[in-house]
């Protein structure tokens, strides 16, 4: 019953990024709080909830974004994808496969969000994209997944007891 | 009273006698000497008297300046708090006159003020969240100004609060006109935040610091708005328009307040593009 957590600190992220986080750019960058949470969250070895919480930020975030929610739903879903089949092979390095995850997790969600924007007409250069939101997003996400994936371990060992 | 008392009391006499001469100067430099010697013991003494008082009463002192110590650093972090809340006040109040005065400059349009509550989550849209929705009247297509110009349109609209598109968004475009030129263009926004004219006829004479305004065209926005400025022209022979970029009127990183004019309702003219 522990796992209801959720949707207080999932809103509570996704407040944080609409309000604070989004304001703190790079470039034309920011990093994204409920990616991080998710790809942390995802990593975590007792973890089985992880497809609840995905959908349940995909939902909060589809009520706040104007970004199709088919976009939210495939980047978040293939990156806990990603994170689940890193968490398999590289378990042992945790702080590795955080980082792994939140590189490829970033990239991925910023394609598919490039692709459908493209497709919906929206005029969108590739090289603009790369260089001015996805790399420095990227740098932010990478610095920021540290502190969270300590956060999210401590709060699996909370939600998980019995099984540490 | 017998001899050796009466002894006794002579001796006393006249050393009192002596002493009572020798304070009162009568006895010359051997006096001067006599009263500074006795002052300086009594100096000295003194002295030592107030280092033992210290010693003796400083740990209780220390102790009341820490208090006391803690008690002034408390005043002052709640005065410095006091501090921020009055300076944002002011730039709140700041803001509110000059939108208050834009409002009376423009009765022809009723306003709704708004706060910026913010923004898309996602980087590659430029779009803002304000405090405002359906319960205060809001609308989507609503235009959303600030007494320095056009910041964009509502685009969705819940009881409490609404998204409103940015005119820097990628996927924004507007109808506009340019005053000294006397001719119409289209403003686009991008990934950067900037925003770029394009669509203007390759006849036109442009001008860097000509003013950009709503055409009003296609129903989408009311006219003679503000947008910004023209900064720096393209043109090129071989292509069938200009461009222009352009300097927005607002200040897009510190949105703070806006005003939603409630009494335009936009035009959808879709059904009547060929």
């Amino acid at each position: 019953m522990r796992n209801i957590v959720a949707f207080p600190l999932l809103l509570l992220a996704v407040i944080l990024q609409s309000s604070i986080v989004s304001q703190v750019k790079l470039l034309s960058g920011y990093a994204d709080l409920p990616l991080l949470i998710l790809s942390a969250w995802a990593l975590q070895k007792p973890v089985k909830s992880v497809w609840h919480w995905t959908f349940v930020a995909c939902a909060m975030l589809a009520f706040v974004s104007t970004m199709p929610w088919l976009v939210l739903v495939f980047g978040y879903a293939g990156m806990v994808f990603i994170a689940q089949a890193l968490q398999k092979r590289v378990w042992q390095a945790p702080l590795l496969a955080m980082f792994s995850v939140t590189f490829f997790g970033t990239l991925f969600q910023h394609l598919i969000s490039f692709i459908v924007l493209r497709l919906s007409g929206t005029p969108f250069v590739f090289t603009d994209v790369m260089g001015l939101i996805t790399l420095p997003s990227l740098l932010l996400n990478m610095l920021l997944s540290i502190p969270v994936y300590a956060f999210m371990r401590d709060l699996a060992r909370w939600v998980y007891p019995s099984e540490e | 009273m017998n001899s050796r008392s009466l002894q006794t009391t002579i001796v006393f006499l006249v050393i009192g006698g002596i002493l009572a001469l020798a304070l009162g100067g009568f006895f010359g430099s051997a006096s001067r000497q006599f009263s500074s010697v006795l002052v300086e013991f009594q100096t000295w003494a003194s002295s030592r008297y107030r280092g033992i008082q210290d010693f003796v009463t400083a740990p209780r002192d220390i102790v009341s300046l820490r208090t006391r110590n803690v008690e002034l650093e408390s005043q002052v972090s709640q005065l410095q708090t006091q501090v921020i809340e009055l300076q944002q006040r002011v730039n709140e109040t700041e803001i509110l006159a000059a939108l208050v005065s834009f409002s009376r400059s423009n009765p022809e349009s009723t306003y709704k003020a708004a706060s910026v509550i913010g923004r898309d989550p996602s980087p590659f849209l430029h779009y803002i969240i304000i405090n405002r929705g359906s319960n205060d009247d809001i609308r989507r297509g609503m235009p959303v100004v600030t007494n320095q110009g056009l910041v964009g349109r509502v685009d969705a609209v819940i009881a409490d609060a609404a998204r409103v598109q940015l005119i820097t968004d990628p996927a924004s475009a507007i109808n506009i006109y340019l005053q000294n030129a006397e001719t119409d263009a289209v403003l686009f926004g991008s990934v950067t935040g900037d925003v770029s004219l394009d669509m203007i006829s390759q006849d036109a004479s442009v001008e860097p610091g000509d003013l950009i305004l709503t055409s009003g065209l296609g129903g989408g926005y009311p006219s003679d708005m503000i947008i910004g400025q023209v900064v720096t022209m393209r043109s090129l022979e071989f292509e069938l328009f200009q461009q222009a970029t352009v300097q927005p009127a607002v200040d897009f990183t510190r949105l703070e307040i806006v005003l939603v004019i409630t009494n335009f309702r936009p035009v959808d003219i879709t059904p009547l593009v060929p």
